[in-house]
């Protein structure tokens, strides 16, 4: 892609929740490919593997902290963590995300509850407690600050045994809507605006693939990729890159009249 | 301006003004060779010279036209890669009650037959690249897909159709495993040359003015770079996994219950 690294993100600082894997790791690489400065959050322990290779891989411009979203603590963590280093944030991006699929009536009350903290008060929590810092960055660029929040196809449409995953996304969808409307209202530079992944190849995909298989759904996983790719317009999965793509045009001052928008990328696949 | 258009050749419809006169600059800036079309030779005289664009006399709505715009364009060109369905009318609209048949057959023509021509061609002609089918079309609908107004019939009627349109185009190039997407944008209200004429021609200009802004949440118009912005990504290939799309670039006029 040709657009890659012309640098249209210098001096923004951006914050991804969920950063070390998929569609996270995905846009904090893009990001820093533009010149932004990037912030990633997962589970994993600081000292652990994965974060220290990742981070060797990324280079200076990326940083680390273990942070759970479902944490009130640890989103506190992350702010003081972005104001030490950085002092500001143009760009938070709520992508931390689970999935959780079973028939309605065998889904126990503690699933229901693990997918809703990670899915829908993540991105609440991590909305809340950076709220003041990207008003305050919101002046630097046109188009002020961005709030990009990972919801999903599932935020759009119903789907078999996914009652839980489709009430955590259609809620992202809705909040998102609803801070668009409140900061530009209230004159706050932020924007907000949801991006709807269709099926991307990604570890959560192929986890949620190999359960369908466990489960007696399909033979294989390779098969549950090939049927999803041909029900997909497009006819292929989407590769993490394309949905920081989108993640990227959101950031940028080419967005600047977006807000409250749903952009789907999908292969086509709920326009059938 | 970065070039990640470079390469392409794109047709742009009503690009002598407005939101197709910023996707003319914006496309030509980002690399491509820009065809465009319209009726207003004047105008496009000077959009030519400021871009290196071309520009060529055609009504979108007449079909029989449509065979040799293509033609020239794959002959000189050598191939089609984008194509923005912009061209658009209200002229002659009315509310349910009051309007004409005449009225109502001129924006249909333009809006929804206009736009069925664009895309029909430019799927013709994107099957005729060397590599095979490939390229992205991009439909002008508009905000007014999802909230109705009650004095612009037709317009509300066309850019909710032509949603439909994009959807099921995309459907079939992808069944016909065409790598052709296709995706409607819906902006709102973008100061144009249409919207300035009609604020400086309304009793009371600053009145008006207030009104179009204040439709957004975000309590201004969009300028036609920021729509042209939109339709430059979604021409490049970084939207690959894009189609079948309604995009909202509206300062989040419809995310709320304003109401336009």
């Amino acid at each position: 892609m040709s657009e890659l690294g012309t640098g249209r993100l210098v001096g923004r600082v951006a914050f991804v929740s969920g950063g070390l894997r998929g569609i996270g790791l995905a846009i904090a690489e893009r990001y820093l490919a533009e010149g932004a400065q990037v912030v990633l959050s997962d589970l994993d322990a600081a000292d652990s593997a994965l974060p220290q290779e990742t981070l060797a891989r990324l280079g200076k411009s990326a940083s680390y902290i273990a942070a759970n979203v479902t944490s009130e603590a640890d989103w506190d963590r992350a702010r003081e963590h972005v104001a030490q280093r950085h002092g500001k944030l143009h760009i938070l991006v709520n992508n931390a995300g689970t999935d959780l699929t079973g028939p309605v009536e065998s889904l126990t009350m503690d699933a229901w509850r693990r997918i809703m903290a990670i899915n829908v008060d993540g991105v609440f929590l991590g909305t809340r407690v950076f709220q003041p810092m990207l008003a305050a960055s919101g002046g630097e660029f046109r188009g002020g600050s961005s709030i990009i929040n990972i919801s999903s196809i599932m935020g759009l449409v119903g789907y078999t045994d996914t009652s839980a995953y489709n009430a955590s996304k259609g809620a992202v969808r809705l909040f998102t809507k609803s801070i668009a409307v409140e900061f530009a209202t209230k004159r706050t530079p932020i924007r907000a605006n949801s991006i709807h992944p269709g099926f991307v190849v990604t570890p959560l995909l192929h986890a949620g693939f190999q359960r369908w298989v466990e489960k007696g759904f399909a033979a294989t996983a390779q098969d549950l990729i090939d049927t999803t790719a041909a029900t997909t317009p497009i006819g292929r999965l989407a590769d993490p890159a394309e949905i920081a793509g989108a993640a990227f045009f959101l950031a940028s001052e080419d967005s600047s009249y977006m807000t409250g928008s749903e952009v789907v990328v999908d292969g086509g696949w709920t326009a059938q | 301006m970065s070039k990640r258009l470079a390469g392409k050749v794109a047709l742009i419809t009503g690009g002598t003004s407005g939101i197709g006169a910023g996707a003319v600059r914006r496309l030509a800036a980002e690399g491509a060779l820009v065809v465009f079309t319209g009726s207003n030779a004047a105008a496009a005289e000077a959009l030519c010279a400021d871009t290196g664009a071309r520009f060529l006399t055609h009504r979108v709505q007449e079909a029989e036209a449509w065979p040799a715009l293509i033609d020239t364009i794959l002959t000189d060109h050598g191939r089609l890669d984008i194509a923005f369905a912009n061209a658009g009318v209200e002229a002659g609209d009315n509310s349910v009650e009051d309007i004409t048949i005449d009225g109502w057959n001129n924006v249909l023509g333009v809006n929804q037959t206009g736009v069925m021509l664009t895309v029909q061609h430019a799927i013709r002609a994107m099957k005729r690249n060397p590599e095979g089918p490939v390229g992205s079309i991009i439909i002008n609908s508009s905000m007014n897909a999802h909230r109705a107004m009650g004095n612009f019939l037709a317009y509300s009627v066309t850019k909710a159709a032509v949603v439909a349109l994009a959807k099921s185009a995309a459907v079939h190039c992808g069944n016909r495993g065409y790598q052709i997407r296709v995706n409607a944008i819906l902006p709102g209200v973008v100061e144009t040359a249409m919207i300035s004429n009609l604020i400086a021609q309304a009793p009371d200009p600053a009145a008006a003015r207030a009104s179009y802004e204040g439709m957004a949440p975000l309590k201004r118009m969009a300028n036609v770079e920021e729509i042209a912005g939109l339709v430059a990504y979604l021409a490049s290939d970084e939207a690959a996994f894009i189609s079948g799309s309604e995009y909202v670039i509206d300062g989040a006029t419809t995310a709320g219950m304003m109401g336009v």
